[in-house]
């Protein structure tokens, strides 16, 4: 990829999509596809995970939340790493997009934190009697909640976009460094006060269908954010660019639709 | 070796003196600390079992939200009058008078916390073994606090709102910090020794003393820019 980056012809490389103005219109392009795949794969994981899924024996029918649950504790943890690499490559390359890629993932991933909190503690209420143990992984999962509200802040905070995106880039980073140490440090706080009373870390045997309409549910999510976060950097691409002509030009034409 | 620590020592000296002559801000700081403290017998009952089991925990919350209340001043007042562009446009490179500026901020914020919190712990009736050890974490932890601190006061410098949004910045970031520091008197007082939470505290201050000086020096850079 590098090579190509010296090549003569330039427009052929995969780079010339780091300007604003070329991803738009391959953001527009590429996110009904992903979109329709997540309708699609969510609408066969969720038919999958409460009709042809079997009862769990000591759950019953509880368990079922784990197929909105998991994925969304997998893709909150997830997106804040994808976060943090946006913010890396924007600080070391001075991108303007990768800053803009790394705003628009913060809602998402932020949404699918809370997602995994509340099904999480509805989950909770019948298995261990209780919305809320403090548990490594819930608390651990929660003040990742607190990291993603923080850039979100930041971010909205400082007016001057480019000091904004270098700031939001910065607390990323610090929080990248930092969600290992909390996680760890969280867990021995847990099993260092008292013997854990409920172990999420045994994993149940898992019929073949339940397994497959997780793993459904997680290609789901991740079509969808891919969706969404395309969709908002398309308008993040808007308003920081909205002095320019082809911004005019082309709001010019979807007023002309409309 | 010398010439390293001369801007070094200039800027400590400078912050030390500054923070002396305006001893008021230091007092309110470590009154704040003394007053959290003392609310939480009214809000739980002064009942001496329940306030020897909390102790330590209330003793680091407290300090933990007192070096929150005074990071703000940390750079704000330089950042006003013009004395941090001066300092960014120098020679000399920005993470060492950082240092120096969290340094004098810890010796006028932390230190009157170690020597105050012994007194508070008696309030709790707590094994006087233990006051060691409470001073010994507050010593490695507050540092923790102020260098990872200085990052959030470095990127919310002269921002509407600052005080709220630095507490969500950092407060997720303290807590490890919290785990180990309360965690190490508990240990100790349970018998199982608070030596693995001290050497975890002083791994994590050789660690943010390593890294945080370079995110705060940035995050400077890009605040003055």
């Amino acid at each position: 990829m590098m090579k190509d980056m010296q090549k003569p012809e330039r427009s052929k490389s995969i780079f010339r999509f780091a300007a604003p103005q070329m991803f738009y219109p391959l953001a527009g392009r590429l996110a009904p596809w992903f979109a329709g795949v997540a309708a699609i794969l969510a609408a066969v994981g969720l038919w999958l995970g409460f009709f042809v899924a079997p009862t769990d024996a000591v759950q019953g029918d509880v368990y079922r939340v784990i197929y909105i649950h998991v994925a969304a504790a997998w893709m909150s943890m997830f997106v804040y790493m994808v976060m943090a690499f946006w913010s890396f490559v924007g600080l070391v390359m001075n991108t303007r997009l990768s800053f803009i890629m790394s705003q628009a993932l913060a809602p998402t991933g932020a949404m699918f934190c809370f997602v995994a909190l509340w099904t999480g503690s509805l989950w909770g209420k019948p298995t261990w009697g209780a919305y809320w143990v403090w548990d490594a992984r819930l608390t651990s999962q929660l003040l990742l909640l607190f990291l993603y509200l923080g850039f979100m802040a930041l971010t909205r905070a400082i007016e001057d976009p480019r000091r904004a995106d270098k700031a939001g880039a910065i607390i990323a980073l610090v929080g990248a460094v930092n969600v290992p140490i909390i996680y760890f440090s969280v867990k021995w706080w847990n099993t260092l006060h008292q013997g854990a009373s409920v172990s999420l870390n045994k994993a149940p045997s898992m019929a073949t269908t339940m397994l497959t309409g997780m793993l459904v549910m997680a290609f789901a999510a991740w079509a969808y954010t891919i969706a969404v976060t395309l969709w908002r950097v398309r308008s993040l691409i808007l308003e920081r660019e909205r002095h320019t002509e082809w911004v005019a030009a082309e709001l010019n034409a979807l007023e002309g639709k409309i | 070796m010398s010439r390293a620590l001369g801007p070094f020592a200039a800027v400590l000296g400078r912050d030390l003196l500054l923070a002396w002559r305006g001893r008021a801000d230091v007092l309110v700081t470590l009154a704040f600390f003394v007053v959290v403290v003392c609310l939480f017998p009214f809000g739980v009952g002064a009942e001496p079992n329940q306030l020897r089991a909390i102790a330590p925990g209330v003793l680091w919350v407290a300090a933990l939200l007192s070096t929150l209340l005074s990071l703000h001043r940390l750079f704000a007042q330089d950042h006003a009058d013009g004395t941090l562009e001066q300092l960014l446009l120098t020679p000399e490179p920005t993470v060492l008078w950082v240092v120096a500026k969290i340094c004098a901020h810890w010796i006028a914020t932390g230190l009157p916390l170690l020597i105050v919190a012994p007194g508070l712990a008696l309030l709790f009736d707590v094994e006087q073994g233990a006051l060691g050890v409470l001073v010994l974490s507050l010593a490695l932890g507050t540092p923790i606090l102020a260098l990872l601190g200085a990052v959030g006061a470095a990127l919310t410098l002269g921002l509407r709102g600052g005080g709220m949004l630095l507490a969500l910045l950092v407060l997720p970031l303290f807590v490890p910090v919290l785990i180990f520091g309360a965690g190490a008197v508990d240990a100790y007082l349970s018998g199982s020794g608070a030596q693995a939470h001290l050497l975890l505290l002083g791994g994590g201050l050789l660690g943010s003393l390593a890294l945080a000086p370079l995110a705060c020096a940035a995050a400077l850079r890009i605040a003055v820019e």
